[in-house]
């Protein structure tokens, strides 16, 4: 092997493929039952860190950087001056076998720029995944971003090898992608979500009477939109992202700061900064609604149609409904509970789990992991009334006060988020 | 003060607390020889560890903890933290006199701590499971070396076993002298009986695959090549991989 070249097409490689946030790993069910390499079970995990403090669980490298297209937002468009690269089929098995073995990674992700035409690079792709599964007996973790404008045959075929599927909207708005992108069509991306999404329920289907059906995308399928890039708001982002779960049933949709690249009249100007808190704001909205139990319109709509930047979105919702509260800790249903600050996820189990051996109060709460110095404004415990009388402008401040280191460092995907 | 002493294993606590009911204790701790017992006036017994009494307690528990509960135990034994036996001894005492599976009575203290326990057993289990790194050697084994806070190997034994079938790995705990061999059958503990001078054991020596260098040096660039500067985050970065896990990381070295 020419290991000077493989390490310079990876450079090149894994450079252009960053700006692709997703490195999910999870949500797949492949079991290592052909004594081969791998397993897809679990809950997929980071097995390194970025300097940025991004979660490094997958190989993400494009197959090439040559790309007929030319989007104004992309590294590896068509007019920028770089160096361009292209791996084999073989090398890429090679480097994702490697790197697996040793428990660098998880699987791979691989997308690729368009070269000479959408079926031929799509064709490559699954070739990669192919040579993986069969003749690797692969079982770790493959990632697909499909080209968009492939035939459906193709789209088909590369569910049947990857976990996961993605079809990248790139813009949030229509008019975005139009002065951006060009090229692209929304159309062309819509369609093929709308097949795989079918093919996905197809295929189980299928497999409930047909035991020998083979697994379709067990992962799902999931999106990303670069975020800053043109003037949207974030309930016109919030409204494409709940469009895209509730149509075809994506498993995740991502947002991307749009880091500047290029000089153009239509793009933010160069060094403007990547919008990381408002990128993590809209991540923790997601969260809302798909762990939180909240609908996205009580989040964001056309009075509040931008989250704030200081406070996090669910602070900020109990801050415009203080109607809802106090919330008595001790008899409140989960869904409630979920919606007071300082309380997540986990808390709220454990909040429902410990009461039933007895009611809870303030320093047992405290004990359980609950940010008192946020949740004491929204509760009641025992009947001691811990809510602040205080409009909500006030309590905003006091509550920033303190405790703000919790609001000021903490910008990335994946944190936990509240 | 009673203070029982233990050996430390599962079976021996289990045994201690066998004798706290046997014997009608009230003010007990159960330690290892190792743990000094700081009281001036106080009584010493020496607990053997039998398997009839062990048994007898974990099928009691279970009855009350179902097995999930029970496996709880034997895991907070695991993070070989001081205390440790005497909290599992409360849960069970709490467990015994309610009759009731309290394993989620987070407002109990004694369970509060099992599951602090166990949440920090939990993460460095998964780190483990995130930071071994293997190396080919040229007999075609996988090799790795971990040092971690608590004894988890036990814990992390299956998931390589399921993730890598078809290679034969070795993961060996320097801190506690001893490995897991996986020979493409099953997993079987090794042991270093001879200490070697400078504490490492004769694995360290071994002769790397030729292509092991060259992946090493490739995976070291992708590490860097899918940085992204414009977003760099120092904090987040080492609250992902406190500075301690660095050792592990070939990417950071
Ligand atoms: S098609 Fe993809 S790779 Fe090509 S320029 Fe557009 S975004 Fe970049």
């Amino acid at each position: 092997m020419n290991w000077e070249r493989l390490q310079e097409k990876l450079n090149i490689l894994a450079d252009a493929a960053k700006y692709d946030v997703s490195c999910s790993s999870s949500g797949s069910n492949r079991i290592n039952d052909n004594k081969g390499l791998g397993d897809s079970t679990g809950m997929g995990i980071c097995h390194t860190y970025t300097e940025d403090g991004r979660c490094v669980s997958l190989l993400k490298i494009l197959l090439t950087n040559h790309c007929i297209f030319d989007c104004l937002y992309c590294v590896s468009r068509k007019s920028n001056d770089i160096k361009r690269a292209a791996f084999t089929v073989e090398e890429v098995v090679e480097l994702t076998i490697n790197f697996y073995r040793r428990n660098y990674i998880e699987g791979l992700f691989l997308s690729s720029g368009i070269f000479k035409n959408s079926d031929y690079t799509m064709e490559r792709l699954v070739r990669v995944a192919k040579k993986l599964r069969e003749e690797h007996k692969f079982n770790g973790y493959i990632h697909l971003k499909t080209i968009p404008g492939a035939s459906d045959e193709l789209m088909r075929e590369a569910g049947l090898y990857a976990d996961r599927l993605s079809v990248n909207l790139e813009l949030p708005t229509k008019s975005g992608l139009k002065l951006l992108a060009p090229d692209k069509d929304h159309k062309d991306m819509l369609k093929p979500m709308g097949a795989i999404h079918q093919d996905i329920i197809k295929y189980k289907d299928e497999k409930k009477l047909i035991k020998s059906t083979p697994i379709f995308a067990p992962a799902g399928q999931s999106s990303q939109m670069i975020i800053g890039a043109t003037q949207e708001r974030d309930l016109d982002i919030i409204k494409t992202s709940t469009h895209l779960y509730s149509k075809f049933n994506l498993k995740r949709v991502y947002f991307s700061g749009y880091v500047p690249v290029l000089e153009h009249k239509n793009l933010p100007v160069l060094g403007t900064p990547v919008p990381i808190v408002r990128e993590n704001r809209l991540y923790q909205t997601d969260w809302l609604m798909r762990f939180y139990e909240f609908d996205p319109y009580e989040i964001v709509n056309e009075v509040h149609p931008n989250l704030d930047l200081d406070i996090d979105p669910k602070l900020s919702w109990a801050l415009r409904n203080r109607n809802y509260f106090p919330i008595d800790i001790n008899r409140a249903d989960y869904h409630m509970i979920l919606r007071i600050p300082g309380v997540g996820v986990k808390s709220a189990k454990k909040i429902i789990a410990a009461r039933k051996f007895g009611s809870l109060n303030v320093e047992k709460l405290k004990k359980l992991g609950i940010a008192m110095n946020r949740a004491q404004h929204f509760i009641t415990c025992n009947g001691h009334l811990l809510a602040t009388d205080i409009d909500s402008l006030r309590l905003k401040n006091l509550i920033l006060n303190a405790g703000s280191s919790k609001f000021k460092a903490n910008f990335s995907p994946q944190l936990s988020l509240f | 003060m009673t203070f029982l002493i233990y050996d430390g294993s599962f079976e021996g606590l289990l045994t201690a607390i066998y004798e706290v009911y046997a014997l009608k204790l009230v003010d007990v701790r159960i330690i290892t020889e190792k743990e000094e017992s700081s009281q001036l006036f106080s009584t010493e017994m020496m607990i053997t560890t039998n398997d009839d009494k062990a048994n007898k307690v974990a099928k009691k528990i279970t009855n009350i903890l179902g097995s999930t509960g029970f496996r709880s135990l034997w895991k907070a034994m695991l993070s070989e933290l001081p205390g440790t036996a005497d909290i599992i001894l409360s849960v069970v005492k709490y467990a015994i006199s309610t009759g009731k599976n309290v394993i989620k009575d987070y407002g109990h203290p004694a369970v509060l701590a099992l599951q602090e326990t166990l949440k920090k057993l939990g993460r460095e289990q998964h780190r483990m499971t995130a930071f071994v790194r293997f190396e080919l050697a040229q007999d075609g084994v996988f090799y790795a070396t971990i040092e971690p806070d608590f004894d988890v190997l036990p814990l992390i034994s299956n998931h390589f076993r399921k993730r890598y079938a078809d290679q034969k790995w070795l993961i060996f705990d320097l801190k506690r002298n001893y490995g897991i061999f996986y020979d493409l059958q099953r997993v079987i503990t090794v042991e270093v009986h001879q200490t070697l001078p400078d504490n490492s054991p004769s694995l360290m020596r071994l002769d790397w695959d030729e292509t092991e260098k060259e992946f090493q040096n490739l995976w070291k660039n992708y590490f860097k090549a899918t940085n992204i500067v414009s977003r760099k985050n120092t904090k987040l970065h080492l609250q992902h991989v406190p500075r301690r896990y660095w050792k592990y990381l070939i990417e950071k070295q």
